[in-house]
């Protein structure tokens, strides 16, 4: 084991799967010689050559719909969006093509694709450049979705969504970049299946879910909480598409409360689709309504201060956990 | 035809009515005088009797529903009759019950952990607290219907199925006194709400048993339904102490002729078994005294004035709950043997909740004797609209000076309530003087 960064395991993650199969190549803005936007590609068109990492124009719903094309011909493309933001103008490529294309072509043509980039806010971007794009996509059947907390799960996500046949949304967090983890070897080849939660601490009074950005305060408050004598149990679905249920449920069984974190906005989305899990399937179980942490339900500020009130912030997540247990 | 059948005013003063229980099936033929259901109306538990033949079709309501007179309860036709439409009519309009509270629905997730307990424990229905073998159509079984719905969450719930709590006897210190798991943990222990729910609730509810763990812990109080009885006692004394203007009469009268006329009389009286009481004696004594001061035979109706020409005695009962008031009638044409056996024959049905409303209504005078607990005086609250209620104490053991010495003598006290609007200060006493005539010389009542 040893120390890496979120950015430097993705990077290990495509490095590695590019040397083990020749299929794999990586498309994008300034992915090459400008080395990434956020230097997640950073050394890869010296090792690859530029036949295998591509610099586009930009031009999102283009290069999102050749990667699809080279993916239906048997390639293995890695389509990197600068941010998920961009995204919105490759949405018809990424469901009306990608996701639904198996299925169209009554199973002829695999698309085994990953689209993948920064999401949810950078900090003061203005309110077109902070969506956390979860709730979207992971709406639509045909596609994965996948959203790493840790280093470790992003290189062991991120070699499963390349070796997998199928579209995979794969969204990083834009401030989680930096965040440094443990990360198994390289020869280790870790890869991590979709649809298995990691429980990220054990606990008993209060199940937290929560993925990407909030995770680091989520595990902040629980530390916080445990000398106040609340012990929280947090699990990470780490994949949203697949969702992971059966671990949270039986979480919930266990501490009879549940809080959904987020980063994005209430309104429908994976929080309300796993509040909506939990009181179907552990109702007998539930001492006090599920209850989410989330963005507040308005466009993104530029201000500062205004976005600090909208973030989910760990402020919100306590007093939501302590609401859970009626201590508040 | 089949006709749906809307719960039937079965008192003049009813203006809701809990089905305490059906008596007949769906499916059951019913002849004219047939006894339906049993209903628990203000003060009493009513027989509803079929007024024409045919067959029960639909229960519409369960047992335990609050209702107004003449919503729907069933539909009654002849057998095998299409009541699709009927049922669809009834239900239709079922809502309209919904401000008689959310248990009018069959809740029966909520109900049956809540009941299962009180069965199993083998003690009688822990709800009202009626120890006292409540009879089948008792109000017992069928909480109150605003609070039959308890809050908890849905693990205490089914911890409360599993472990038969029953929730009713736990206080719930969540939202809106939800009742969460860590209200539980005393109950799951067997302490405070176990036994509660094993023991009948009047004793439960008023124990402290719950700190008997030697801990200060302050324990919340037990929260209790309001039964339709305490609804009714509640409003209507709660009327005549804020609109009756009250004065009251205090008078103390030598005891001693009372007590030697009881001996007399119950000597007398052996061999038939009868035993008379003081307090026969009193309804009786009362009763002439109304017959020679009749201006306190009286009652304010805003417009007119009442002065009743029959002597009805209304004599108070305490009953595990409650209390009621049967009525003596023409106690003044009465003999003490008759008014002593009526009494025990109404208070017995009291207790049991099986008087009739026409049995407690009407009375012209009230008459409530607290001395069997040993208490000297006390002003007791007029049962509208009667003019006056006399408040009788206990015969107290005191010197007296009886022909310029000190002796041994027996005396009571008595305090008139009055109606002031209908019942002046000088008929008050006046009343009481004659009263007391009597009372210290009962050979007077047979003039």
């Amino acid at each position: 084991m040893r120390e890496l960064t979120y950015r430097d395991a993705l990077n290990e993650a495509i490095a590695e799967e590019m040397v083990r199969d020749p299929n794999v190549f990586l498309m994008g803005e300034e992915v090459g010689y400008y080395q990434g936007a956020y230097k997640v590609t950073r050394g890869l068109i010296e090792k690859f050559g530029p036949e295998r990492v591509i610099d586009t124009p930009i031009a999102e719903s283009g290069f999102a719909g050749v990667g699809v094309g080279a993916a239906m011909t048997g390639l293995r493309p890695i389509i990197e969006f600068m941010t998920w933001n961009f995204s919105f103008v490759a949405i018809d490529q990424i469901i009306n093509s990608a996701a639904k294309m198996l299925q169209m072509s009554a199973g002829q043509f695999k698309i085994p694709i990953v689209f993948r980039g920064p999401n949810a806010t950078a900090r003061q971007v203005g309110s077109q450049h902070s969506h956390s794009v979860d709730a979207v996509y992971a709406n639509f059947p045909g596609l994965y979705v996948v959203y790493p907390s840790t280093a470790r799960d992003a290189k062991g996500l991120l070699k499963m969504a390349i070796r997998d046949d199928n579209p995979v949304v794969f969204l990083e967090g834009e401030t989680l970049y930096g965040q440094k983890g443990e990360v198994p070897d390289a020869d280790a080849d870790e890869v991590i299946e979709f649809g298995k939660a990691r429980i990220a601490r054990e606990g008993k009074d209060v199940t937290v879910v929560t993925w990407g950005r909030p995770y680091v305060g989520v595990l902040e408050v629980a530390h916080e909480l445990e000398a106040e004598g609340i012990s929280c149990e947090v699990i990470d679905p780490r994949t949203l598409r697949p969702l992971d249920h059966g671990t949270i449920i039986e979480s919930v069984k266990k501490t009879n409360r549940c809080v959904v974190v987020h980063e994005h906005w209430p309104y429908g989305g994976p929080g309300a689709e796993i509040v909506d899990r939990v009181q179907r399937e552990a109702f007998d179980h539930l001492d006090s309504p599920v209850l989410r942490a989330t963005n507040l339900d308005v466009p993104m500020p530029y201000a500062v201060g205004l976005e600090n009130e909208v973030i989910v912030s760990k402020d919100r997540i306590k007093q939501t956990i302590l609401k859970s247990l009626y201590k508040s | 035809m089949a006709k749906i059948v809307g719960l039937p005013k079965l008192s003049p003063t009813m203006e809701e009515g809990t089905l305490a229980k059906w008596v007949k099936k769906e499916g059951d033929a019913l002849a004219v005088d047939d006894l339906v259901a049993e209903v628990e109306t203000d003060k009493a538990t009513m027989e509803w009797r079929a007024l024409d033949k045919g067959v029960l079709l639909k229960i519409l309501v369960p047992e335990g529903t609050t209702l107004k007179p003449d919503q729907p309860v069933a539909i009654i036709g002849n057998a095998g009759e299409d009541i699709s439409a009927l049922v669809a009519q009834a239900s239709g309009g079922a809502s309209a019950p919904s401000d008689a509270g959310p248990a009018a629905a069959p809740e029966s997730g909520s109900r049956a952990p809540v009941s299962g307990p009180a069965s199993g424990s083998g003690s009688p229905a822990p709800v009202s607290g009626s120890g006292s073998g409540p009879g089948p159509g008792s109000a017992s079984g069928s909480p109150a219907p605003e609070s039959g719905r308890v809050a908890a969450s849905p693990l205490v719930r089914k911890l409360a199925r599993e472990n038969d709590i029953d929730l009713r006897t736990v206080t719930g210190t969540g939202p809106h006194g939800r009742i969460i798991k860590r209200d539980l943990d005393g109950a799951e222990h067997g302490t405070a709400s176990k036994a509660a729910a094993a023991a009948p609730k009047s004793s439960a509810t008023f124990a402290f048993s719950g700190g008997a763990s030697g801990s200060f812990e302050r324990l919340e109080p037990v929260r209790q339904p309001v039964s339709q009885m305490r609804k009714v006692i509640a409003r209507r004394l709660t009327e005549s102490k804020q609109t009756v203007p009250h004065f009251y009469l205090t008078i103390d009268v030598d005891a001693q002729p009372l007590l030697d006329a009881r001996a007399v009389i119950n000597t007398q009286l052996e061999e038939s078994g009868v035993k008379i009481s003081v307090n026969d004696l009193i309804v009786k004594a009362c009763a002439i005294a109304l017959r020679r001061v009749p201006e306190c035979n009286a009652s304010f109706m805003g417009t007119e004035l009442l002065f009743h020409q029959v002597v009805d005695i209304s004599v108070a009962v305490a009953v595990p709950d409650g209390l009621l008031t049967p009525v003596v009638r023409d106690a003044d044409k009465k003999g003490v043997a008759a008014i002593s056996a009526e009494i025990k024959e109404l208070a017995g049905r009291a207790k049991n909740k099986k008087l009739k409303p026409e049995e407690m209504q009407n009375g012209t005078f009230s008459i409530s004797n607290l001395g069997m607990f040993g208490i000297e005086n006390f002003s007791a609250v007029i049962n509208p609209p009667e003019g006056a209620i006399l408040a009788v104490g206990t015969v107290r053991d005191e010197p007296i000076v009886k022909d310029g010495a000190i002796v041994a003598g027996k005396r009571m006290r008595m305090t008139l309530s009055c109606d002031h609007r209908v019942v002046d200060g000088a008929v008050g006493a006046k009343y009481l003087a004659a009263l007391k005539k009597i009372l210290e010389a009962p050979i007077s009542m047979i003039v």
